[in-house]
């Protein structure tokens, strides 16, 4: 599904990424865990398209896409949130979510100008869509008129995810989803993840902090420190990797 | 929680005017434009055609500054490019032959793809610089149109800095040749801008133009390609303002280069600041207020001061610090303009007498 292959990427002298390589698998969760800044984001910027790596490419779907925009990634079916929220603050949960569809809507500026026809057909469509499929889905159907400003941390969390599924993507790139939330609301999340990793059969892509939450979903885990891959496998191999205990431990001695 | 606003269909949920109040203010707004020639006396008329005209350019301006959120003041320019192309190229149809009847279907759209066109290129440099560095680009893009129209190169067709004589238009036979008339076209040619351009954003390409202004790679990520998006929105902003320029043309005996400087620009800014940004009645409040103050000021002090000369030339310094009032106000105070005031209003005025605000 997608691959990762031995990608490096440095700002100036700094190495943020050195030679990371892992594959995800079709419609299985890949965790990618490791202290303050391993990289974690960096390798989501350079998955995504903003950061080109100095070396190595990007596979999605056997293609290689490291040249693409992200735009034309988002296009190949590629979809992610971002740690500090990124959702249009100036709109409401609708439209939020609506732009969330922009991929799969066809049309242009002229059936736009005229609207009544077939841009009317579409919206109504995309609609009916959003409300069945996301917005009943993740429980947000109090809040859909709502603008983004009056949302709490967790609501606006989950409507990025919304946004990000409304879209339907193959990937699902998920970073920090549940940074900063209090139990329940992880558990409302992890649920909301699983569910759409069921119901969609998206492979999704997660950098998270919360160990439990990496631990109890992840099919497999990819662990970064300091740019560099220090161990990948299922979450139980890696949960007992001395490497990785070092790493955010620290080395007794 | 709102009552007596039940909806069941998403098409109902969807529709715009979805308050009988706003719906009884547009159509009223529509009445109004259409028995004005009728009985309004001239001055009444030309008072609302420069409405008109400014307001299809305030429109595109809005598009581009309003929502996609890239600030540009060198719309004057496409003004121009709007009023000239639509001249030039009725006087190179009426060389070549072309009946006068099929004229305006062709330097209209002609006019609209020039300053699209232009549009495009000035748009350019917004790919690279945001903000104020984009707003000295698109300011130097102002200049460099004028300066292309008074130069004694291509005076031959723009007619340098003595200005151009404009044709009337023949609409199915009909020449439009008194300003009352040229009102109809102006009046039909804004409603129709007014409602193309708010259509636009109930589809996915406003909406791509909106994501832009509020968070670019946020945009980018969900599909939206902000080379695209830019440059349409920078497109369909030059449209309007060409349109309106191409009003104007009609309009006026005579365009003067002058009449598309840095001024213009300046107002058309300062309209849509007052009306409020990213708004669909934004540019109507807006132009109504920016046209109106300077006669209310003319009658105002008219009948302080009387006609004396001393009182027409405080007039002009008066008009501007009444500008930069409106500006500074709306932008401390109610930084969403007028519009913001009026969905108050409207709110309030739904609820009434069951609940306030």
């Amino acid at each position: 599904m997608l691959s990762v292959a031995d990608v490096h990427l440095s700002f100036g002298g700094l190495k943020a990424l050195q030679g990371v390589s892992f594959d995800a698998a079709a419609g299985e969760i890949t965790g990618i865990i490791g202290p303050n800044g391993a990289g974690k984001t960096s390798l989501f910027n350079v998955i995504s398209g903003f950061y080109k790596p100095n070396q190595g490419h990007i596979l999605f779907e056997g293609k290689d896409v490291s040249g693409l925009k992200p735009d034309a990634r988002a296009h190949k079916g590629m979809s992610r949130t971002f740690q500090n929220i990124a959702l249009f603050r100036g709109m409401t949960v609708l439209d939020n979510i609506k732009l969330g569809c922009h991929t799969n809507l066809s049309a242009n500026v002229w059936s736009s100008l005229l609207y009544f026809g077939s841009a009317q057909r579409e919206e109504l469509k995309a609609r009916k869509e959003i409300e069945e499929e996301v917005i009943d889905f993740l429980e947000i159907d109090h809040i859909r008129k709502a603008p983004i400003t009056a949302l709490s941390y967790g609501l606006q969390k989950r409507v990025e995810l919304a946004r990000a599924l409304a879209m339907r993507p193959k990937l699902l790139m998920l970073d920090e989803p549940v940074a900063g939330m209090n139990r329940e609301e992880t558990a409302d999340m992890a649920r909301f993840i699983l569910d759409a990793q069921a119901r969609f059969g998206t492979t999704i892509l997660l950098v998270e902090h919360d160990m439990h939450l990496v631990m109890d979903i992840c099919a497999k885990v990819v662990v970064l420190n300091f740019g560099k891959q220090i161990a990948d496998g299922v979450p139980h191999e890696v949960a007992h990797n001395q490497n990785v205990i070092d790493a955010y431990l620290g080395q007794a001695g | 929680m709102i009552i007596g606003n039940r909806k069941t269909s998403y098409l109902e949920d969807e529709k715009i005017l979805n308050n009988n109040y706003k719906k009884a203010f547009v159509f009223g707004m529509i009445a109004l434009a259409i028995a004005l020639p009728f009985f309004a006396d001239d001055y009444t008329i030309l008072m609302a055609s420069l409405v008109g005209i400014m307001l299809i350019a305030v429109v595109g301006v809005n598009v581009v500054i309003g929502y996609t959120g890239l600030l540009s003041l060198g719309h004057a320019g496409f003004v121009a490019i709007g009023a000239y192309s639509v001249s030039i190229i009725h006087n190179l149809l009426g060389e070549w032959g072309v009946p006068d009847v099929l004229q305006p279907w062709l330097a209209l759209p002609g006019a609209m793809g020039v300053a699209a066109l232009i549009g495009i290129l000035v748009g350019l440099p917004s790919l690279r610089v945001k903000g104020i560095y984009l707003a000295v680009a698109t300011l130097s893009a102002n200049f460099i149109i004028i300066f292309l129209i008074e130069i004694d190169t291509f005076s031959q067709w723009t007619g340098g800095r003595l200005g151009l004589t404009t044709p009337d238009p023949n609409f199915f036979g009909w020449v439009l040749d008194s300003q009352r008339e040229v009102y109809a076209l102006i009046a039909f040619c804004a409603f129709a801008t007014i409602l193309m351009v708010q259509n636009l954003f109930r589809t996915r390409v406003g909406r791509a133009f909106i994501a832009i202004r509020e968070k670019d790679y946020s945009a980018e990520i969900l599909g939206v390609s902000l080379l695209k998006y830019k440059l349409t929105s920078f497109a369909i902003s030059a449209a309007c303002c060409g349109l309106a320029g191409a009003m104007a043309a009609y309009f006026y005996a005579k365009v003067l280069p002058e009449q598309f400087e840095l001024a213009l620009s300046l107002q058309l800014v300062a309209a849509l600041i007052v009306g409020g940004m990213g708004r669909t009645m934004g540019p109507v409040f807006g132009t109504i207020i920016i046209v109106l103050v300077p006669e209310i000021l003319k009658i105002s002090m008219g009948a302080m001061m009387g006609s004396s000369i001393e009182a027409a030339q405080l007039r002009a310094p008066i008009q501007e610090i009444v500008f930069g009032g409106l500006i500074i106000g709306f932008v401390l105070f109610e930084p969403l303009g007028i519009s913001q005031i009026m969905d108050r209003f409207f709110r309030a005025l739904n609820r009434w007498p069951f609940a306030r605000g």
